[in-house]
């Protein structure tokens, strides 16, 4: 048989070429970079490629087709996605530079890999055939199996690499076994005929089916970090360079939950009625875990991660709401979570020094007296991951809730605002030590260069932007989630 | 009424904008910082003013009203507007606040700038809260105003502000959350039963409500402002935020937040859930009555004199949820007027202690005695503040609690005998109080070289004492203010309570 595969379909992609364009350029130039030259032109790759590439992103918006004999698609949906990664990255790219540079991380890898690794999210939210999000999935998770342990020399951050590699291949395992079940039941692996066929009423529902669809729901419930799949994330997070755990506690993230909402509500919507169950669990579970041992960390990095793992439980509650036309609610609290994290960890990186993270929650002490600005923009973010009006954090819970509320979830909701008081907690011990305490130790400069400055202003500015008029954004994110009608 | 500028708008944005100019003030220069913040909440004060005087009394419809689309899709809009409920809350907030500035004045030495920073983002907090008819919009100014206050407990409060700084702020936002979601259910009532979906308030009036949803809703919004007013049991937080608060915290917290709770009861638990309201009234009139004798008892054992104030507002707040709960016109007016009072009289007695706390650093009713020698001036004045607070005739206190206590009578007897017993402990613990710290033998030798109160404090007073007797002796018109607005409101909430609620829908 021969695939044939129309000359047009390329234009589709541009995004994706230019991305791995500039991955292999940063790679390329790496190598044929003169002895101590500058590192100017390999450092602007990933930045250049990033905003080209989001640039013909938005050129994709409104475009709705399928390309390459139906492996790849071009939604709203995949495109809004596409969109918030690249925004990532940008933001990502920002924060590392002075980052690495500290740390003497291998360079060129270092922004190839971020490159690739957003090349393989990009594949994984725009597809709706198992094997290409699938493929995806791995390219991104490879990728960043590598970048967790850049830190040479870094026991933890090689513990982490390790870590997260073995448990990653374990969950991915559990995903293509999943795929494997759902293919040999149904003989397809493209989710849209998947559902086409479960819908049709010659199919019977089977304990191997249910099992394929229980395996996938393991699978992403790894990648994105909810309980009880989530006992990699606080060891992985702590122990990768910060820049990393941003990116995996944002990027990864996001996209995870793009691919899991696409394959949940195409697919497997039918079966609402027993997924639901299993994500009101997860919601639960993944919100009151987080938040009870966020509660107990001392280490503001790792109180981050665990964090993130009780953010991924309220963005669970949308997607156990399980309606199609509030989709868009997790795309909106994807975008406002991604700001915030992302502020957050980059005045991490700013406060930190090589060997010396300072990560530790006295560090922070008397930072207000010292550094106010500094202080007053992570008492935004944190004040903004606690939900307080009127920053972003507190119109995606809102959204979230407003969710639970109409579908008649009112158990999920209140227990979803009392979560949100314990975190409050947590959130303002950190902004309790910055304002009310006398400094203990000493942490000197931080270490503020032009792209971390820049990163920590766009994002200050995002989270009062959506948190002020959100109105837009959650407009587009409406559109994008129109694909599941 | 001829409005020319949206005056609510401008009310609510002038602090914040206030804020961001005190931002970017140097550093090195506070005397500028609390200058400028002076003038600019003066301001703010002289701009409310047109409030009271163009304020049109015939009417119980909303004033000054303002109504921008802010996300329709949702419903959600920017809607201002005042009735005779608010209005007077809204004038006692921006007074307060230059009272509050000037009593700052010397107190805070530390981080000046950002002190009269979070103060003018508090100010612009609360006329938001006071005029917001729409429940987002509402919510989020509710919520805006914990983190300032969180900051001026944390920041520049006393030895334990960390404790009570965190717990003020997990206590109102355990009750505000709850509160959101019920305001989320009643959004999706209203909008399957009408095919509107709104969030404006004036709207949402008009629901009809089963009532076994309307308990739920009742309750969490009434858990969510008993918490701020607030209300026994739920008051433990107060006396730690009151103490360990700066003085110009306290007042602000006991003047104007706390009426929050009381105001929230008014506009929005009572008229929205009427019927579960007057269902609920015994329940909370006695849990108020706990706190009117309760406040007192604890009052009388109080060694520091802010905590023994702390919790002579559960006591007073107490009258006033008594007074609104009562549903007939004195009791309400009264218990209007009862909050104006409290903002006044206790903002007072906070300001007078906040003078003797400055001089001796210490706020033990042991350490003192015998005041009224070295410091004449203050003694008279301490002594007019204290009686306006027993409610003596002649002070403002007696009109509002007078009237809270008729209105409670008519109601239910046993409640107002109850209520009175409140007001006879009210004179045993002010009064002992007072006798302890201003009268008897100079017993510690730092007490005898106090200087008396300089001129910046007697304005202060002055202007505190000026009001006492101003609404002790001449209420006529701030209850004419308030005289429309309130027959409209128990006309509309008795009707809608008699009105047998949509029974529960079979399932």
């Amino acid at each position: 048989m021969v695939v044939q595969i129309p000359e047009m379909d390329f234009g589709w992609i541009i995004p994706e070429i230019v991305v791995t364009v500039f991955a292999i350029a940063t790679l390329l130039l790496t190598l044929f970079r003169k002895k101590n030259g500058t590192w100017l032109l390999v450092e602007a790759m990933p930045l250049i490629g990033a905003i080209l590439a989001l640039y013909y992103t938005f050129q994709l918006w409104n475009g709705n087709l399928d390309i390459f004999n139906n492996l790849y698609t071009i939604d709203n949906f995949g495109t809004f996605f596409k969109g918030l990664v690249l925004v990532i990255l940008i933001l990502v790219t920002l924060l590392s530079y002075r980052y690495v540079d500290r740390e003497d991380m291998v360079r060129g890898e270092y922004y190839a890999l971020l490159l690739f690794g957003t090349l393989g999210m990009m594949i994984m939210v725009s597809s709706n055939n198992f094997i290409t999000i699938f493929i995806g999935l791995e390219l991104m998770s490879i990728s960043i199996y590598i970048l967790c342990g850049l830190m040479g020399g870094n026991a933890k951050s090689v513990e982490a690499s390790l870590k997260y590699f073995l448990l990653g291949a374990f969950a991915t395992a559990f995903l293509l076994y999943g795929i494997a079940l759902i293919y040999g039941t149904t003989g397809m692996l493209d989710i849209r005929e998947v559902a086409g066929y479960v819908n049709s009423g010659r199919f019977m529902v089977t304990p191997t089916f249910m099992a394929g669809l229980a395996l996938l729901i393991v699978g992403f419930g790894f990648k994105t970090a909810s309980v009880p799949f989530h006992m990699w994330t606080p060891d992985v997070y702590e122990g990768a360079p910060t820049s990393i755990t941003a990116y995996m506690a944002t990027g990864v993230k996001a996209a995870a939950f793009g691919a899991f909402l696409r394959v949940l509500f195409t697919a497997f919507h039918p079966f609402f009625p027993g997924w639901t169950v299993m994500l009101w669990i997860l919601a639960v579970a993944t919100m009151t875990l987080g938040n009870l041992t966020a509660l107990r960390q001392n280490d503001v990095k790792r109180m981050l991660a665990y964090s993130s793992i009780a953010h991924a439980g309220y963005i669970l509650i949308a997607m156990t709401v399980g309606d199609r036309t509030l989709s868009s609610t997790v795309l909106y609290y994807l975008l406002v979570y991604s700001f915030m994290t992302i502020g957050a960890f980059a005045v991490i990186i700013i406060l930190g020094r090589k060997d010396f993270p300072n990560t530790a929650i006295e560090s922070y002490a008397g930072l207000a007296g010292r550094h106010p600005v500094i202080a007053a923009a992570m008492a935004v973010f944190l004040l903004s991951l606690a939900g307080v009006p009127p920053l972003a954090g507190f119109m995606g819970k809102f959204y979230v809730l407003t969710d639970a509320i109409r579908a008649g979830y009112y158990w999920l909701a209140v227990i979803g605002v009392l979560n949100s008081v314990v975190a409050a907690y947590y959130y303002l011990r950190v902004i309790m030590y910055m304002y009310f305490k006398e400094p203990e130790t000493e942490i000197g400069i931080p270490d503020i260069s032009l792209g971390s400055t820049l990163a920590i202003a766009i994002s200050v500015v995002a989270v009062f932007y959506l948190g002020i008029f959100p109105r837009l954004l959650l407009m587009i994110a409406h559109k994008s989630a129109n694909i599941f009608m | 009424m001829n409005m020319t500028y949206p005056l609510l708008s401008v009310l609510i944005f002038l602090p914040l904008a206030g804020a961001i100019v005190v931002m970017l003030l140097p550093r090195n220069n506070p005397q500028l910082a609390r200058g400028l913040t002076l003038v600019w909440t003066i301001i703010e004060f002289a701009l409310s003013l047109p409030l009271f005087f163009s304020f049109d009394e015939t009417t119980a419809a909303m004033q000054f009203t303002e109504h921008t689309s802010w996300f329709p899709e949702l419903g959600i809009s920017y809607n201002l507007g005042i009735d005779g409920l608010s209005m007077l809350l809204v004038l006692l907030t921006t007074f307060l606040t230059v009272i509050c500035v000037l009593a700052s004045w010397d107190a805070i030495k530390d981080k000046v700038k950002e002190y009269f920073i979070s103060f003018l983002i508090l100010e612009a907090a609360l006329v938001g809260a006071l005029c917001a008819l729409d429940l987002i919009l509402f919510y989020i100014f509710w919520e805006l105003m914990l983190v300032p206050m969180y900051l001026l407990i944390g920041v520049w409060g006393g030895p334990r502000r960390i404790y009570a700084a965190i717990k003020f702020f997990l206590f109102t936002m355990a009750g505000s959350v709850l509160m959101l979601l019920a305001i989320m259910a009643l959004y999706f009532h209203y909008g399957a039963e009408s095919g509107s979906y709104t969030f404006n308030v004036l709207e949402l009036y008009k629901a009809n409500i089963p009532l076994k949803m309307q308990y739920w809703l009742f309750a969490a919004f009434a858990l969510s402002f008993a918490i701020k007013v607030p209300m026994f049991p739920f008051h433990t937080w107060l006396p730690d935020a009151h103490t360990e608060a700066p003085t110009a915290g306290s007042v602000i917290l006991a003047g104007v937040m706390l009426k929050m709770g009381t105001y929230g009861f008014m506009r929005f638990a009572v008229p929205l859930f009427p019927q579960a309201a007057f269902a609920a009234a015994p329940i909370i009139s006695i849990l108020a009555l706990i706190g009117i004798v309760y406040g007192a008892i604890m009052c009388i054992m109080q060694s520091d004199l802010k905590r023994l104030i702390a919790y002579s507002s559960v006591s007073h707040l107490g009258y006033v949820m008594l007074g609104l709960f009562a549903f007939n016109m004195q009791g309400l007016e009264g218990g209007i007027y009862q909050m104006l009072n409290h903002g006044i009289s206790t903002g007072g007695l906070f300001l007078a202690v906040g003078m003797i706390y400055e001089r001796r650093h210490t706020r033990m009713i042991s350490e003192f005695g015998g005041l009224a020698r070295t410091m004449p001036k203050f003694a008279v004045f301490f002594l007019i503040i204290t009686l306006s607070s027993i409610a003596l005739p002649g002070t403002n206190g007696f009109v509002g609690e007078f009237l809270i206590l008729l209105g409670t009578f008519r109601d239910n007897v046993t409640f107002g005998v109850i209520a009175t017993t409140g007001v006879v402990l009210g004179a045993v613990y002010m009064l002992w109080m007072f006798q302890r710290v201003m009268y008897g033998e100079i017993k510690k030798e730092e007490n005898l070289k106090l200087k008396d109160v300089s001129k910046r404090e007697a304005t202060i007073l002055v202007l505190i004492v000026f009001f006492i007797f101003f609404m002790g002796l001449y209420s006529q018109p701030f209850f004419k203010k308030m005289d429309v607005s309130a027959t409209n409101y128990l006309q509309y909430i008795h009707a809608k309570a008699e009105v047998p609620a949509v029974p529960v829908k079979a399932p």
